[in-house]
């Protein structure tokens, strides 16, 4: 990957909410870069600041709720620059999301293909006519059955994974470079859930889309993404490709993540809790290593005060200086092994 | 569709049994009957009355009166005002028709004031504006029906003597000619827009907290995220999903103009069926109350059934079971 692949670089970007006329950052000086054509998975707990980041992109923020600053050039531009007029030409065709929840993401007084329709009107020149005829061809791509028929139905009249697929649709209406996707399949069962990360596969794979893939399901990272990029705190504490980072995962965080999932090589046996919870934006410690209060006591005297992001080898980032001497309880070496047997049972 | 209509309408046959039980029973309690009156007559002795009480099946069985009573009112047959002496459906005819225009008035009157209110402090909602819009809610809710109308009949009625202070239309105009008309909405006028001003509380708020609600959810940010300017998500998202409550709220709308209309109709001596019901009342005109609480149960059916049909015309979820 060289620098003219960079389709997204997000520099330094620092988002802040406000809570009681203070404001406190949601991500704190963020640094990602997004390549053409591949996914790359953000994980984290909740409350970590993941959808924060995506919103962050796309300017989907309340304007007086949220102070943004840095870069994040795509394109060649920097769309912190932009205006929310400008920012609507880029939503939709440029950049699309996809949301968590099927339930909620359509408006549920319009018919389906209306809404699939929609950001053509504002982003093609197509007639009405037109519009139709892509939305149905776009149903047909994201595999509903009998698309002419489902082009006229409202929501409620869906299931929850094909409600999935026409939010898909939506965001893929006008072919965008880039897609965020937040939690796609949180709210799915389990085998509507395969199908809907086959089909984003798939159309990533034709339309040579880059995808943000916001979850923190890791058995979804493994099976579609190409880099991971893990989230503590509003930073980033790990970043890397999938399959080195889930063989040797080098963050303490990361570590624990992994670790706390169920697996056949941990049947039957307690699994590693992280002890506590992320620290809500106000009562965050925002001085030294932000997962320190969660961590079972550090050895002082080789352990480096206010770790920043290193590269320690070639792509691979991390920000800790001491995760080699770190050890975990009950820790299991299952990483070696075949990964699709770690994450059965998700 | 039509389906739907049409099972909605059916249901209302077992409300009306159940509204025309009550108001029978609420009949019979009420002291004395239509022949009570005479008693005192003199020249009419007891064993007469009696007679006539027979012949007009005062004595029969409970639910032979019943029947006759609801075969008497499909045939339009609503009693005998012993005050006027006349039919209680000649009686209601003409003010039941006034009534109906002031509410239509007072309702149409509500909704132009309302709903631009209502948006504008829903969508901009904590800024100054939507103070004071929220202000002249809380100012309106508790400002009692009956001050208010007087107030306005004393200042716009009696002091600058704008609009006309009683009665429904000139007596000197031919009805049925234009000028007819265009007099009946200036009689109109001052009393609908008393009882509106203080009417848009409801829809203004509901409104209001509908849209920012709305404006909170997901699938706002999916149109967003569409590149839909706001100002279009605002009228294809926001709004039609914002009126939804208003509709569903016009029945119990339409209960409330008829309650405001029995205070507005005696300030403004406007001859509605609400000023006939308190004179009856005072009257012990029970015949003429018995077919007036009839009425009124009759278009609160009629109000719930259109909120309804205007929410299954909007909200295609309600149209399946
Ligand atoms: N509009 C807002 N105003 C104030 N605080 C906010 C706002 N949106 C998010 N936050 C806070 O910012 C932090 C990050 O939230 P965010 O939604 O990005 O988390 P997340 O990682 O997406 O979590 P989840 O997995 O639950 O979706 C949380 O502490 C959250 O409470
Ligand atoms: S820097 Fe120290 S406290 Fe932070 S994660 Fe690494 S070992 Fe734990
Ligand atoms: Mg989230």
């Amino acid at each position: 990957m060289s620098n003219d692949d960079i389709l997204l670089q997000v520099e330094d970007l620092t988002t802040s909410f406000r809570i009681d006329e203070q404001f406190y950052p949601a991500n704190d000086h963020i640094n990602l870069d997004v390549y053409e054509n591949e996914i790359v998975a953000i994980v984290g707990e909740s409350g970590c600041g993941k959808s924060a980041f995506g919103h962050s992109i796309m300017g989907m923020h309340h304007q007086e709720q949220t102070k943004i600053s840095g870069k994040i050039h795509f394109k060649g531009v920097d769309l912190l620059s932009y205006s929310n007029t400008q920012l609507n030409k880029v939503r939709g065709k440029e950049i699309s999301m996809i949301f968590q929840d099927p339930l909620t993401a359509l408006n549920p007084l319009m018919i389906v293909g209306k809404q699939i329709e929609e950001g053509m009107k504002y982003h093609t020149k197509l007639s009405k006519n037109k519009r139709k005829q892509k939305a149905i061809e776009i149903l047909n791509e994201v595999k509903i059955p009998q698309p002419e028929r489902v082009y006229s139905q409202y929501p409620h009249e869906l299931s929850g994974g094909m409600r999935q697929r026409i939010v898909i649709a939506i965001a893929i209406a006008c072919e965008p470079s880039l897609i965020i996707a937040d939690e796609p399949t949180t709210a799915l069962d389990v085998t509507i859930q395969a199908r809907i990360i086959d089909l984003l596969k798939e159309l990533k794979r034709r339309m040579k889309t880059s995808i943000i893939l916001i979850t923190h399901d890791l058995g979804v990272v493994s099976e579609m993404a190409d880099r991971i990029a893990v989230m503590y705190a509003g930073e980033f504490v790990e970043i890397g490709e999938v399959k080195r980072f889930l063989k040797n995962p080098l963050h303490p965080y990361s570590k624990s993540l992994l670790y706390s999932l169920p697996s056949k090589n941990n049947q039957g046996e307690k699994l590693h809790v992280i002890k506590g919870v992320v620290p809500s934006l106000n009562h965050l410690q925002r001085q030294g290593c932000r997962f320190k209060p969660r961590m079972n006591g550090t050895d002082d005297s080789i352990h480096e005060e206010t770790p920043t992001l290193r590269e320690v080898e070639k792509g691979h980032w991390v920000r800790c200086t001491c995760y080699k001497h770190f050890h975990i309880e009950n820790s299991h070496q299952v990483v070696e092994e075949e990964k699709d047997d770690v994450f059965q049972g998700q | 569709m039509w389906k739907f209509v049409v099972r909605r309408i059916l249901i209302m046959i077992p409300q009306l049994v159940v509204l025309s039980i009550l108001v029978f029973i609420l009949a019979k309690v009420m002291p004395g009957d239509a022949l009570s009156g005479l008693v005192e007559t003199p020249g009419v002795d007891s064993s007469t009355i009696e007679d006539m009480r027979t012949t007009l099946g005062i004595n029969d069985p409970v639910h032979v009166q019943y029947l006759n009573w609801i075969k008497g009112l499909s045939q339009g047959d609503l009693g005998t005002s012993y005050i006027h002496q006349r039919p209680v459906l000649e009686l209601l005819e003409a003010r039941l028709w006034n009534t109906v225009y002031l509410s239509a008035a007072i309702l149409f009157l509500t909704y132009l004031i309302a709903i631009p209110l209502g948006i504008t402090a829903g969508r901009f909602h904590d800024s100054l504006i939507d103070k004071l819009i929220v202000g002249y809610n809380y100012i309106t809710y508790a400002t009692p029906l009956f001050i208010f109308a007087l107030l306005m009949l004393f200042v716009f009625g009696f002091q600058l003597q704008w609009f006309p202070t009683g009665g429904s239309a000139d007596i000197n105009l031919e009805p049925g000619t234009f000028s007819y008309y265009m007099d009946k909405i200036y009689h109109l006028l001052l009393p609908a827009l008393s009882g509106a001003l203080l009417a848009t509380v409801g829809t203004i708020q509901y409104l209001r907290n509908e849209i920012i609600d709305t404006k909170m959810k997901d699938f706002i940010k999916t149109a967003k995220s569409k590149g839909v300017p706001e100002a279009k998500i605002y009228s294809h998202h926001i709004l039609r999903n914002s009126f939804l409550p208003i509709a569903a709220f016009l029945g119990y709308e339409i209960t409330g103009l008829i309650t405001g209309s029995i205070f507005l109709e005696s300030i403004f001596s406007y001859p509605g069926i609400g000023q006939l019901f308190l004179q009856s009342i005072s009257q012990r005109d029970f015949s003429v109350v018995t077919a007036l609480v009839m009425v009124t149960g009759v278009a609160t059916l009629i109000g719930t059934l259109l909120s309804d049909i205007i929410l299954s015309l909007v909200d295609p979820r309600i149209r399946v079971e």
